[in-house]
């Protein structure tokens, strides 16, 4: 079955190839785009259940047996991981043939977008540590050609502020990487997690712990490291900043989850101490910034920092409950929040505004748009019983199960002002009257109506879903988080024998 | 940067880097060297003779759009790996062999070399975006 997970990597690259040879026939491009996009979503469905019924799938690259070669891991998390980046591919790449006048674009949008999803899928199921790292650079080669395909000036400012942070995280991540390599002499992460408990200066450990943090701490936009979020992402065309929401930050929290549960838990004290304050303040934090916005992308930017928080909190709290609720929450996050993005922009595409001084009249207008937006808006603030009220729940219960009571209040806090937050775009964008000075833009033919709101109704349906069956998708976190939280499955997996012998193996091949 | 000094001694550079490129390329089998490598000391000579040139020469001498260059690259990279999977269902990117008059030929060579054009195409690329001229972007790409 090893096809399944190199598939699931190679397909969106090889589109992306196509797509590139396709050269200058935009029109093909996006064809081809969408047939790919559906191929792997058949992929990474078919994965996903491959790994429900018969465990963790793992395949060696080339053949070469691990910890030597590149191995590609496929557990519970990471497959649902792959799932929901197929369905927001999809998503994305139905949303562009209508919002993306080809035509109007000075660098093409497809190919990149695929080798984005390409790069996604292969973060989420290396199982390498320095391979994370490639696909992390090929992430941000792919979504800076993203950020700046409209060729405005906000966008290329947009994009060398993050093109700038970026690499700052990227060269942290080698650095740290590295030094785990001095230290242990091995970069797959199975292997790791065994070498790491021999490594004799574990206060070194904790320093290159803190690189890691640092780095992905970047990537994911946590406190005080996240001014780069909300400073591109309200530039690119809405396709491209729904798809850079609800995927780019959480690949950061995936890759800090996969690595505080399975490398650095020498001292839980401290680096998950570290890890609870920065989930506090970035919750606090991410929620005020969007309090203090009136543009509605610029909001929903903010909210993508605040609701990081609360995944990073299921990890710090290193509970098999709270790490439930964490991978519970990043999953019912992206479908939520790449799609109040793919309302914000037709929100702008129908109403004309996406400020919520010149907006109104939205509910009066387009109704069935208002009951879009308040699926996926009020999933956000976890009012039951959509899907974001089960997330919030499995993190509040896993913290007052851990008796931290004060970060139980502030995610508690947090959510009330998230609701403030989303009433505030209700009452103003959606309820109150059109003012006077803004004009009504054209209504749009059917097609491009239906092909605007299809993935909006597909993604709302879902979090509908979701929050009225919980039980499916938390059967799916569970045994993600338990397998976190017991990594000898995993590394049997990949190393293919006992801890013990898998040691003795390993040293003798080292020296 | 146009000097006369720079322009004499790219002629001669050029060439040679080139050819120490793919001497990296094909050293990288067993010993350090291979196609990132390979590929990025072709790109300097590549930059070299834009620095000294004009971007349009760079195109006439290169042909073809440098970011089809890349996709090729990938492509060939895909290719090879898929070279195992097709002859034996062997994992993806496993090594199948050839001997072609005592010399052995084998599917990481093809992928070095797409790696090599992967890198040669990305980085004249961005070279060529930035000597030439920006584009003009359309009016209004917002709505």
């Amino acid at each position: 079955m090893s096809w399944l997970l190199a598939g699931a990597i190679v397909l969106p690259l090889a589109c992306g190839v196509l797509g590139l040879s396709l050269r200058p026939n935009r029109a093909m491009q996006q064809w081809v785009s969408l047939v790919a996009g559906i191929g792997h979503l058949g992929i990474a469905t078919t994965l996903l259940v491959t790994v429900w019924s018969d465990g963790i799938l793992v395949a060696q690259i080339g053949g070469w047996p691990a910890p030597f070669g590149i191995t590609l891991v496929a557990d519970h998390f990471s497959s649902a991981m792959v799932l929901i980046t197929a369905i927001m591919g999809v998503a994305t790449i139905v949303y562009a043939l209508c919002d993306i006048d080809q035509r109007s674009l000075v660098k093409d949008f497809h190919p990149p977008l695929q080798a984005l999803i390409g790069a996604v899928c292969g973060a989420f199921l290396t199982g390498d540590i320095f391979n994370l790292y490639v696909w992390f650079e090929v992430m941000l080669i792919a979504s800076l050609a993203l950020l700046i395909s409209g060729g405005r000036k906000a966008q290329l400012d947009g994009a060398v502020r993050y093109a700038a942070l970026s690499l700052v995280a990227t060269t942290l991540l080698l650095s740290g990487i590295g030094l785990l390599y001095g230290m242990t002499g091995t970069l797959n992460m199975a292997d790791l997690h065994l070498r790491v408990q021999q490594v004799e200066n574990q206060g070194l450990l904790s320093v290159v712990a803190i690189l890691f943090i640092v780095a992905f701490g970047i990537k994911a936009a946590v406190f005080p490291l996240f001014f780069w979020l909300p400073a591109s992402y309200h530039t690119p065309r809405v396709a491209v900043s729904a798809i850079f929401a609800g995927l780019l930050t959480k690949v950061g929290v995936y890759s800090m989850i996969r690595v505080f549960t399975l490398i650095f838990t020498h001292d839980v004290g401290y680096t998950h101490g570290i890890l609870l304050w920065t989930a506090g303040l970035t919750m606090v934090t991410g929620v005020l910034g969007a309090a203090s916005h009136n543009e509605l992308r610029r909001i929903l930017s903010f909210h993508i920092i605040s609701q990081i928080g609360y995944m990073v909190l299921g990890l710090a709290l290193f509970t098999p409950l709270a790490l439930v609720g964490a991978v519970f929450y990043i999953l019912h996050h992206i479908i939520v929040k790449a799609n109040l993005f793919f309302v914000a922009g037709a929100t702008e595409r129908l109403s004309g505004s996406s400020d919520l001084k010149t907006l109104g009249g939205v509910y009066r207008e387009q109704p069935l748009l208002a009951a879009l937006f308040f699926v996926p808006a009020f999933s956000l603030a976890g009012l039951p019983p959509l899907s974001g009220f089960w997330a919030k729940l499995l993190v509040i219960k896993a913290s007052l199960a851990s008796q931290q009571y004060w970060i139980a209040a502030v995610a508690l806090a947090v959510g009330l002002l998230t609701m403030y937050s989303m009433t505030k775009i209700w009452v103003n964008g959606f309820w109150k009257a059109r003012p006077a000075s803004t004009e009504k833009p054209a209504p749009l033919s059917r097609l491009d109506r239906a092909l605007l709101l299809g993935p909006i109704i597909c993604l709302a349906a879902i979090t509908l879903a979701i929050g009225l069956w919980p039980g499916p998708l938390y059967d799916l976190a569970e045994r993600a988080g338990h397998e976190l939280m017991a990594p000898s499955n995993y590394v049997e997996a990949v190393l293919g024998t006992s801890e013990t012998a898998a040691l003795g193996v390993g040293e003798g091949a080292v020296e | 940067m146009n000097t006369l000094i720079l322009r004499e001694t790219t002629r001669v550079l050029f060439t040679l880097i080139l050819v120490f490129s793919v001497a990296t390329l094909l050293r990288g089998h067993d010993a350090p060297g291979g196609g990132f490598v390979g590929g990025l000391i072709a790109s300097i000579a590549c930059s070299l003779y834009v620095f000294v040139a004009d971007a349009k020469d760079v195109r006439r001498l290169v042909r073809t759009d440098p970011l089809k260059t890349a996709a090729a690259g990938l492509a060939l990279a895909i290719v090879s790996g898929l070279v195992g999977i097709l002859s034996g269902g062997r994992p993806f990117l496993s090594g199948q062999w050839v001997e072609i008059g005592g010399v052995k030929l084998g599917t990481p060579l093809l992928f070095d070399f797409g790696v090599y054009l992967v890198v040669v195409g990305a980085v004249l690329t961005f070279v060529l975006e930035i000597k030439e001229p920006a584009s003009v972007p359309p009016a209004d790409s917002d709505k």
